[in-house]
């Protein structure tokens, strides 16, 4: 098999087909597999649709000979209509880039089993414990499918279409209660606890039957008695959910050998809200404000994923100015961000407090611009679709618009960034305590899907504004910064790295904002009820400061509202190394791994 | 040498400690660092050295014009001795509709006749559920909801002091005038143009060209949110 791949690759005397490499890999797959692959010919959907029985050996192939090595979201769907339900599976190239092959699976729904893709692709691990979650599909071979997101005596699968909250009102905003004879209720009176907060059958919390505890420590090395004989005791200690240094309320089920990691569990979902229930249920342009609160220290870069995913069902055109302007916001979100990151991560080192502060002051000035354009320091709301909500201000702080930017991206950063670098890059302790610990491999990080920073810090140099350029990234100078150690150290420097290819950008986006002034900012008469014109599926994807932030957004003809909308989160993948990087480390150092992994709970347990 | 990466943080910490007393002698000399309005507006812009506390509430940074907190109502400004003048709102339920997390309630008013009135009988939102997402303030067609700069709700009990009501909403034109001067000067001038425009085509028939039509200022064109040139 591999030879005749070999003899399809493109050469040089022209004669071999210049074929883009998504078709070519789909064209491969149908010949090797006639009767499991076929093409995906509903409407305004594309990519390939395989049978569940062949999904491991098409993953494989796909994964070897084809050189599809990442897999980067999962996604389930319930296709309630067709009694089927669906699981999506995107996957791309990290050498050649370009757009990804979809794949589509389809099984029946009443009792919805797969064959799991963790022996393939390891970072397939904490996204099928999602859809088994919400959607209730069974991976068969997943090693511990358990609960992820929703509590483990939750009763139901939320996401399923006939699946009602608490309070249900209605499927589909706009409530017909609100307008003309709106007589307000407070929903948690009408709240019918015990209805859907109740033990599902068999569910003991303190009894033998089903014991959540232990099953989470089950598959931990680790026996009661072994302590006779042994030096060491093994211990199993919960870190958080109330914990200072997990950035919010994320538990860490951690077995240690003395002060040594042998196992470690995330336990997430604290914070979960079922951002794609609610998603389902709002109007497009309903779910933007909501997006903002995923990642709430990126609100920029989460409206652009979700406007470019929309705008390509709606196949509406970007006034050139408002591109300057999303890429001028997205950018400075993305040095915003690497700078609370850093700043926490040097506080989970030690250095308590100092350089965080320092930088959070340039980090204050980029909010207060935020405030000034969009109203609103963190929950920016400032993307529409076919545009942007407002033109630039003329005035920050009493300072001309064109003017504080140019002292901030010229001045302000370049020396808060040395500054930074001063304090941390050649400090000793530093140095000491992130150079070779935490250390994520090169494969590793493919194989567990990771992205953004701690995929790049290991050596692998993919970054969505360059294999699948959105926005004006193309017409764009400026470096992928890649580093290759894939410890803490190395995700420190990228960061700083990046923070500087970011200045790059902003350098040569602001003459272009200077000359679109007065240009139109959005496309057309926006629109507040908006119907999409067409079915189908659509994937929007950026690169958010911490990884690749993807929306799978389907909808049927003439609707208001998704029919899915999943969110394929960076901060929650990103989680799922996390086991194996802090295994044979100290407790001290757990912490330092989680800060340079980055994330935020407000979108990993969305 | 080892010990050198250490020293040189020290020496930056050290500059930024020295820099904060240095900005305090430059301040004791101009009214002093602190509860001056001059010295405040330094500490929060660009050029800002040394600390840059601000010390809430005694003093309070500057909100912009574009700061969105909980909605209001705009009524004409009220007659002598009355507390608000006629509301903008003509309960089309635009907002309530729009609203994403649904906290809008709107009780249309209805004539004797049975038919709808263009005048909300009561109007409810629940700040508590609000997100200051400004999209209601965005699609009224009739400016009469706007976002609030007044951030300080606290109070001892959400499940009533948190449902505003149509009384609790209200404030008049005035009042948007004061917080936001050049949005709302720009939605004035906007509102005549659009009358001016429908007055012009009522004099000139539906067949006259449009490039001799009165066109908007370009100040205000500027001024313009989203909504596009004309609404
Ligand atoms: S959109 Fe404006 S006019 Fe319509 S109900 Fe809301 S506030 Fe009133
Ligand atoms: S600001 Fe947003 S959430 Fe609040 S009332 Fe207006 S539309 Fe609703």
């Amino acid at each position: 098999m591999s030879e005749m791949i070999l003899d399809d690759q493109p050469q040089d005397d022209g004669t071999a087909v210049n074929q883009n490499p998504v078709e070519r890999a789909a064209a491969l797959l149908k010949e090797r597999f006639p009767d499991a692959v076929t093409d995906d010919t509903r409407d305004g959907y594309t990519g390939l649709m395989v049978s569940a029985d062949k999904l491991v050996e098409v993953a494989t192939a796909l994964r070897d000979d084809i050189g599809f090595d990442y897999l980067s979201s999962v996604t389930g769907v319930d296709q309630i209509n067709d009694n089927k339900m669906e699981v999506v599976y995107h996957t791309y190239s990290i050498d050649q880039g370009g757009s990804g092959l979809v794949l589509h699976v389809q099984v029946d729904r009443d009792n919805p089993v797969l064959p799991s893709l963790t022996p393939i692709w390891p970072g397939a691990d904490f996204q099928e414990r999602e859809a088994w979650d919400l959607l209730g599909i069974h991976f068969d071979g997943h090693h511990d499918l358990r609960r992820i997101l929703t509590w483990d005596g939750f009763a139901g699968h939320p996401l399923r279409k006939d699946w009602k909250e608490v309070f249900y009102e209605e499927d589909h905003k706009p409530f017909g209660s609100r307008w003309p004879g709106g007589e307000v209720f407070r929903a948690e009176e009408k709240t019918v606890y015990g209805k859907n907060v109740r033990y599902p059958e068999g569910w003991l919390p303190t009894g033998d039957e089903y014991d959540v505890e232990t099953e989470m420590y089950t598959g931990i090395t680790y026996t009661r008695d072994q302590q006779s004989g042994m030096k060491t005791d093994k211990l199993t200690v919960n870190m958080g959910p109330q914990h200072p240094s997990t950035h919010g309320v994320f538990r860490m089920v951690v077995t240690l050998d003395g002060e040594t990691v042998i196992d470690l569990k995330p336990v997430m979902g604290y914070l979960h809200r079922n951002h794609e229930k609610i998603g389902e249920r709002n109007t497009f342009i309903q779910n933007l404000p909501y997006t903002d609160r995923l990642d709430y220290l990126s609100s920029m870069s989460n409206n652009h994923g979700y406007v470019l995913a929309v705008e390509k069902l709606l196949g509406s055109t970007v006034p050139e100015r408002a591109e300057w302007i999303r890429i001028l916001m997205v950018e400075l979100t993305r040095i915003c961000n690497h700078m609370w990151a850093l700043g926490f991560l040097l506080n989970d080192l030690g250095a308590l407090q100092t350089p965080m502060l320092y930088f959070y002051l340039e980090r204050e000035l980029i909010l207060d611009f935020f405030e000034e354009a969009a109203g609103s320091r963190m929950m920016c709301n400032y993307m529409r679709f076919g545009g942007v909500a407002y033109d630039l201000p003329d005035y920050v702080r009493e300072q001309e618009t064109i003017s504080f930017l140019e002292e901030l991206i010229y001045e302000h950063i370049p020396a808060v960034l040395d500054q930074g670098d001063g304090l941390m890059t050649n400090n000793e302790i530093v140095r000491a305590r992130s150079i070779g610990v935490g250390i994520l491999s090169r494969e590793d990080a493919i194989a567990y899907s990771t992205a953004g920073p701690v995929l790049r810090a290991s050596g692998a140099q993919y970054d969505v504004r360059r294999a699948e350029p959105y926005s004006y990234y193309e017409s764009l100078d400026f470096d992928i910064p890649v580093r290759y150690n894939g410890d803490i150290y190395d995700r420190y420097l990228i960061r700083m790295d990046e923070m500087r290819q970011s200045l790059r950008i902003l350098e040569q986006v602001l003459p272009h904002i200077k000359a679109t002034k007065g240009a139109p900012i959005v496309d057309g008469k926006p629109q507040y009820a908006i119907r999409m014109p067409n079915a189908g599926e659509s994937y929007g994807r950026v690169e958010n400061p911490k990884g690749e932030l993807g929306y799978y957004v389907t909808t049927r003809r003439r609707e208001s509202n998704p029919d899915r909308y999943h969110v394929r989160a960076p901060s929650f993948i990103n989680l799922t190394p996390l086991g194996k990087m802090c295994e044979g480390h100290k407790v001290a150092d757990i912490v330092a791994i989680l800060g340079s992994i980055d994330i935020v709970l407000g979108e990993v347990d969305r | 040498m080892y010990g050198l990466g250490i020293l040189k943080g020290m020496a930056i910490t050290m500059k930024h400690f020295v820099d904060s007393y240095l900005d305090d002698i430059f301040w004791a000399a101009r009214g002093g660092r602190y509860y001056n309005d001059e010295a405040l507006k330094v500490r929060q812009g660009l050029k800002g050295k040394g600390v840059k506390t601000v010390f809430y509430p005694e003093e309070k940074l500057s909100v912009p014009e574009r700061f969105r907190f909980v909605p209001f109502l705009v009524t004409d400004d009220p007659p002598p001795g009355q507390k608000w003048g006629k509301d903008w709102c003509t309960s089309c339920g635009i907002c309530a509709k729009v609203c994403p997390p649904q906290c809008i309630w709107i009780e249309r008013g209805v004539q004797p006749n049975g038919r709808p009135k263009p005048e909300p009988n009561q109007f409810y939102i629940d700040i508590d559920i609000c997100m200051n997402c400004g999209f209601c303030m965005e699609f009224c067609p009739f400016d009469a909801i706007k976002l609030d700069h007044d951030y300080e709700l606290a109070s001892y009990d959400r499940t009533t002091a948190h449902i505003h009501d149509k009384e609790r909403l209200s404030k008049p034109l005035s009042y948007w005038r004061e917080i936001a001067p050049k949005k709302a000067a720009a939605e004035a001038a906007i509102r005549d143009h659009v009358d001016e425009l429908k007055a012009w085509k009522k004099a000139n028939g539906r067949d006259a060209d449009p490039s001799t039509a009165p066109k908007m200022t370009e100040e205000n064109t500027k001024q313009l949110f989203y909504r596009g040139e004309y609404y």
